[in-house]
């Protein structure tokens, strides 16, 4: 096995483009892991842990796919609360230490906690080769179980985001609150100005998908020039079709038919705290 | 491949080492450092915890060559000759050792908290404990340990 240290994006790309069997290597919480049981053994790792250009975030919210989830929480939760709320989800503080939103791309779980957030958020993965780059919007990133756009060649290299236009939230049903994939999670996003919504199922398909249906239902219901407290015939809608906008499977951390409810509950919520801050948030204003 | 790092204030050196090998590997089997337990080596039990450039992580997940010229600091590290930290005495009063295999996980991770959170609350200190599992304690005199390394600084 080799063991690749790029120190600059250009030579990562180059390495990539000549060693297309490399697997990248970031945080290591997920390649480590195959690694350590023997489930893998690449020809070469490409450790990406020293490119300059993949650790920093800039004010356009150009987010380098190395970023560690500690530091989006610590410096990007005023602006992306959703995303900081789906990081400190991920597994515990020495994971999110050291994992990426990167990794969670690459990886392409359908339970990647950061997936619904990219989502329901309009999020756009950048990537890159030595032949160029290109931006891969979330919503055509995720191609099948563990399977994402990138080709052989290319590289995660910074995930875009807008800062949020509206509330955010975002839920996650696990065992315990630490260390846990999730057995299904959602994400919600309000666009008030745009009087759209933002909405996306995770751990519930083969990929993590948008709710598109219970978005577009949600946007000619809300009366977002004047918010009031929304009817729970309303709610209860919004959970059924984020529920039926899943295709879950019974595995061993919860049945299709236990994800779907819980996906309808959680929809129901994260709706209600969402409106809730909208009209907190005019009443302030008032 | 050739490993050069910083152990505890020491330039180290490892020979020999695989590149897909983990640096709880490379401290355990190549440096004589076997503070930093192995046990689950998929980074849900925490015992392994060390400090990576000042930042607690799973030596379990970091691989050997991504330590190359970094700093790490492990439990061997924390004691000044003879006196033990303050985290690791108060553990030993408070009865928060038993088997004592998740100990010097739980040592780093409490030490990281403290200097972060002079005085953490209980729900800070479940947080930042939340990723190292003990199966003995039940946990209850692991905090009582934390709450007294607290209360002596």
């Amino acid at each position: 096995m080799d063991f690749l240290r790029p120190e600059t994006l250009a030579e990562a790309l180059a390495l990539k483009a000549e060693r297309p069997d490399a697997v990248p290597i970031a945080g290591g919480t997920d390649v480590m892991v195959e690694l350590n049981f023997d489930h893998r053994r690449p020809p070469a790792l490409l450790d990406l842990t020293r490119v300059p250009e993949l650790q920093r975030w800039d004010e356009g919210l150009r987010i380098g796919a190395g970023v560690p989830y500690a530091r989006i929480i610590a410096e990007l939760g005023d602006r992306l609360p959703g995303l900081a709320m789906a990081s400190r989800t991920v597994g515990s503080p020495q994971i999110r230490n050291r994992g990426t939103v990167g990794g969670n791309l690459g990886a392409a779980s359908p339970a990647g906690d950061t997936h619904p957030v990219l989502l329901a958020s309009d999020a756009v993965v950048e990537v890159a080769s030595a032949r160029g780059s290109r931006m891969i919007p979330a919503t055509e990133f995720y191609l099948g179980v563990k399977r994402n756009a990138l080709e052989q060649d290319e590289l995660i290299v910074a995930v875009h985001l807008k800062p949020a236009a509206g509330p955010q939230q975002f839920s996650k049903v696990g065992t315990r609150n630490a260390m846990v994939i999730a057995v299904c999670s959602f994400a919600i996003s309000l666009f008030p100005a745009e009087k759209r919504v933002g909405a996306a199922v995770g751990s519930a398909a083969p990929t993590p998908r948008r709710a598109r249906e219970a978005e577009e239902f949600l946007a000619s219901e809300l009366d977002f020039s004047s918010p009031k407290p929304l009817l729970d015939s309303v709610k209860r809608e919004f959970g059924e079709l984020v529920s039926r906008a899943a295709s879950p499977i019974d595995d061993v951390r919860g049945s299709a038919a236990y994800r779907k409810h819980a996906l309808a509950v959680m929809a129901r919520r994260t709706l209600g705290w969402a409106w809730q801050e909208l009209i907190d948030g005019e009443r302030a204003c008032a | 491949m050739r490993v050069n790092l910083t152990v505890n204030g020491e330039q180290r050196q490892a020979d020999d080492v695989w590149e897909g090998e983990s640096l709880l590997y490379v401290l355990r089997e190549r440096l004589g450092l076997p503070g930093s337990k192995n046990a689950c080596e998929q980074g849900e039990c925490g015992s392994c915890t060390v400090y990576l450039d000042d930042v607690p992580v799973c030596a379990c997940l970091v691989a050997a060559g991504q330590a190359q010229d970094r700093e790490v600091r492990t439990v061997e590290g924390l004691a000044e000759g003879d006196r033990l930290d303050p985290v690791q005495e108060a553990f030993v009063e408070a009865g928060a050792v038993q088997c004592g295999f998740c100990t010097p996980g739980l040592v780093v991770a409490a030490h990281d908290l403290l200097e972060r959170v002079p005085q953490p609350s209980d729900p800070e200190i479940r947080e930042a404990l939340a990723g190292n599992l003990c199966r003995c304690t039940g946990y209850e005199k692991i905090l009582d340990a934390v709450r007294l390394a607290a209360a002596r600084r």
